[in-house]
């Protein structure tokens, strides 16, 4: 329901800076900077009024030559590691972020490992021998 | 009346559900024929009753009968017919009937269609089809009846939230439906040789049709879905890596690795225990989806039947069905055969690391789309995953299958000879590179990291080209032969190049959109001009009008080539809904080959001179039709693979004289 009141506005000339470099970097943050009150949009994609206001903050801060690191730790300051919707790689995210890479190489190790042992122990029958591959056919055929 | 009789068929369905298990599973146990017969004929029973209830639910919606509980709370007299009938399942109680129909109705397939399965494990696998049949239907009758009747039935209902009022979004539920249950028969195969202690060539066999159907309805789905997002949400976007949305994706990341694998182990024997447990896994994403979705554990743009209560009840269901399902294949796993061998050039190993890269996927969208509860209960924390966390992690993933896919179809099973997939590919890439770099030089802004995803999504065509080239010797033999060749080639050869080719069509449109969309946003009024991206639009009038349930403002926007030349008239509209007192924005878009261009209208607000005046935002989407048509593409390869299947399965005589 809430994207019924959550409709894109950044985009809005009333609010734009007048430098189009920070503007870019303004708009690039506001991605990452989640609408508190929605049910789950940016403040890029916000509408909500307190979108507005933290668009609003952003700009001021991008205005006043702070960093992107710089802001991020200013809201997260002020609102809690919520409000960033990619979270910081910090101990407490350090799973949420390894994961991937994680499943990756153990899913490597175990096929490594497959085809070792499958290398070592060559005289492993086939698949299907001959006598299950006629059980198949005939299976298919339906008998 | 009817709707008496609709819940009457309902709990009948239900009573057939148990007979149905009962039935099977003591035809499975006995080796009873006429046992399991009956089974089968109470799985068709169950399937019928229920689609008695699920008509009486559509009647009462369009009759607009709101001493039905489920229709005064979502439907509405001046709606129009197809929302009426969509409204059917636009509710939590009436998705979950659709879900439970969709369930019966497998199960109904199986008892009709699989008459070459070995009689055991059809009994076992109608059993099971019947025990999860059991699981839903209790819920839907004990919990969530969308039959059930109010003592004090309203005069006027109060309608279904504007934004489903969409024909997208009123056919994207059963097709998304038919994707997610579709698994549920997979589940019952696999639990079903799980009982029986075999998983073999023969099980991937039955499996795999089910598994291309499924996979395929449900791409279909989730592209109706993005595509909805994409101009009725208002603001451009297709895919926002919201939990719903997650939900979906899941089981078909894991359903695409499972089309993969089972084609291993029906053709070489290998990775029994890997695709079965994939099998299981499928179905288990289906029912998290379902939870999430309908709980509300999970904030999301887009969940419309929210309910906690009934959550713990479906995450309950959820636990017994998988926790079965896993508990088999515990006990089963160590008997199984490892099954053949393969060296690391093979396409076995190809398709190991497709499932690897797709399994570390699925596991990257499962734990940001619940790391958020994760955080909190370990240590209270609140912390948000959203889009930035999902593009950075997910996309090298994608690249990174995407990279070696075009090589895995060329390979050949057992020992693969890497040279000749060289010899065969290197066409490719190097067309590839160079369109690549044409992009990079020719479109402005310049990005390069875009046009290496344009590299991606060309390599992919080419290589799935060069396969089909291969394959019936284009450029080496007669055009004779090469037209015998392709004549004779198996659908399933088809689906595969078809479904790879849309998935590079789709990874162009989302590169290229991506990257060099561009947007606008002006208040104008009525007069008013912008330009954008080669395009000048001029907002010639503003009206209001009367639709059948709502009032609408609608911008008039004529959009004009730099230069003259007009290309379209675009007609954004807001509407306002009296009935919940919402205002959603109708979305004009004007098509241009594969680039769409969009237009919004805004709230009137005060312009200069006393004028008023409307926030028009505007968007050229380049390519974007690409990101809808690849997933298409896609699913029209895996129906085309499904034919060839059906073909060896049904009349395995006559696809061997075609072969031949």
């Amino acid at each position: 329901m809430a994207a019924i009141a959550c409709m894109a506005a950044a985009s809005d000339p009333s609010e734009r800076l007048a430098d189009p470099a920070q503007e870019a970097r303004a708009r690039d943050l506001f991605k990452e900077v989640r609408c508190l009150v929605c049910q789950n949009e940016s403040i890029d994609d916000s509408e909500a009024a307190l979108a507005h206001d933290l668009r609003l903050l952003v700009r001021d801060q991008v205005k006043q030559g702070r960093s992107d690191a710089e802001i991020r730790a200013f809201l997260t300051q002020r609102y809690g590691e919520f409000v960033l919707l990619k979270p910081p790689f910090s101990a407490g995210n350090a799973v949420l972020w390894l994961t991937p890479l994680g499943v990756l190489l153990i899913g490597g190790g175990l096929m490594v490992a497959l085809l070792r042992r499958r290398r070592t122990a060559q005289a492993e029958p086939e698949a299907l021998s001959a006598d299950e591959e006629a059980r198949l056919e005939r299976l298919l055929k339906g008998e | 009346m009817i709707v008496e009789f609709g819940a009457f068929a309902l709990v009948l369905a239900l009573a057939l559900s148990v007979a149905q298990t009962g039935l099977s599973a003591a035809g499975g146990l006995r080796r009873s024929g006429a046992l399991a017969g009956a089974g089968r004929g109470a799985a068709l029973g169950a399937f019928a009753a229920l689609a008695c209830a699920f008509a009486a639910l559509i009647y009462a919606f369009v009759t607009s009968d709101f001493s039905v509980a489920n229709v005064a709370a979502n439907s509405h007299t001046a709606k129009p017919l197809l929302y009426k009938v969509a409204g059917a399942w636009g509710s939590h109680e009436g998705s979950m009937l659709l879900w439970c129909l969709v369930l019966t109705g497998y199960g109904a397939a199986v008892a009709v269609f699989g008459e070459r399965l070995p009689p055991r494990l059809r009994a076992w696998a109608v059993a099971v089809q019947g025990a999860l049949g059991v699981l839903f239907l209790a819920y839907t009758v004990f919990a969530s009846n969308p039959l059930a009747r109010l003592a004090d039935p309203p005069v006027e209902g109060r309608s279904l939230n504007p934004l489903l009022q969409d024909w997208a979004l009123a056919v994207h539920p059963p097709f998304l439906y038919a994707g997610y249950v579709g698994f549920s028969v997979v589940f019952s195969f696999a639990v079903a040789a799980l009982i029986e202690g075999k998983v073999d060539a023969a099980f991937a066999r039955w499996v795999r049709p089910w598994t291309l159907a499924a996979w395929s309805l449900l791409t279909v789905g989730i592209t109706l879905g993005a595509f909805w997002a994409y101009y009725e949400l208002g603001w451009g976007g297709w895919w926002f890596w919201d939990p719903v949305e997650n939900a979906s994706f899941m089981p078909w990341l894991i359903g695409a690795a499972l089309l993969h694998s089972a084609i291993v182990l029906e053709k070489r024997g290998a990775l029994p225990g890997w695709t079965v447990f994939l099998a299981l896994a499928a179905f288990g994403f289906s029912m998290l989806g379902a939870f999430l979705v309908r709980s509300g554990v999970l904030t999301s743009v887009h969940a419309f039947a929210v309910d906690p209560t009934r959550g713990v009840l479906l995450l309950s269901i959820m636990g017994i069905a998988a926790g079965f399902g896993f508990l088999m294949f515990a006990i089963r796993a160590p008997s199984l055969n490892a099954g053949g061998l393969f060296a690391p050039v093979s396409r076995e190993s190809a398709i190991v690391l497709n499932n690897i890269i797709l399994s570390a996927a699925t596991a990257t969208v499962l734990l940001g789309t619940l790391y958020p509860l994760i955080r909190e209960a370990m240590d209270g924390e609140a912390v948000s995953v959203g889009p930035p966390f999902f593009n950075l992690t997910f996309t090298p993933l994608l690249v990174l299958a995407l990279a070696i896919l075009p090589a895995g179809p060329l390979l050949a099973w057992k020992r693969g000879d890497a040279r000749l997939v060289v010899r065969r590919l290197w066409l490719a890439l190097l067309v590839a590179a160079i369109l690549g770099l044409a992009a990079y030089a020719v479109v402005t802004p310049r990005k390069a990291l875009a046009s290496l995803g344009l590299v991606l999504g060309f390599w992919l065509i080419g290589g799935a080209l060069a396969e089909l080239a291969e394959r019936v010797k284009a450029f080496r033999a007669p055009w004779a032969e090469v037209r015998r060749r392709a004549g004779g080639l198996p659908r399933g050869a088809w689906g595969t190049t078809i479904a790879h080719a849309g998935l590079g069509l789709f990874v162009l449109g989302a590169c290229f959109e991506t990257a060099w969309k561009v947007e606008t946003a002006q208040a104008l009024s009525v007069g008013g001009r912008i330009e954008l991206g080669g395009y000048v639009l001029t907002l010639t009038d503003v009206g209001t009008l009367e639709g059948p349930n709502y009032l609408a403002e609608r911008g008039i926007v004529r959009i004009e080539k730099q230069g003259g030349g007009l290309v379209c008239t675009a007609q954004p509209e807001r509407r306002f809904f009296p009935t919940g007192g919402q205002t959603t924005s109708e979305v004009a878009l004007c098509p241009r080959g594969l680039d769409d261009l969009y237009v919004v209208i805004g709230e009137r607000r005060a312009g200069a001179n006393d004028q008023p005046a409307w926030l028009v935002r505007a968007y050229v989407n380049p390519w974007v039709r690409l990101i809808f048509l690849g997933p298409l593409v896609m699913a029209l390869g895996g129906a085309i693979s499904l034919s060839d299947r059906r073909l060896r399965m049904g009349v395995a005589r006559k696809a061997k004289g075609a072969q031949a």
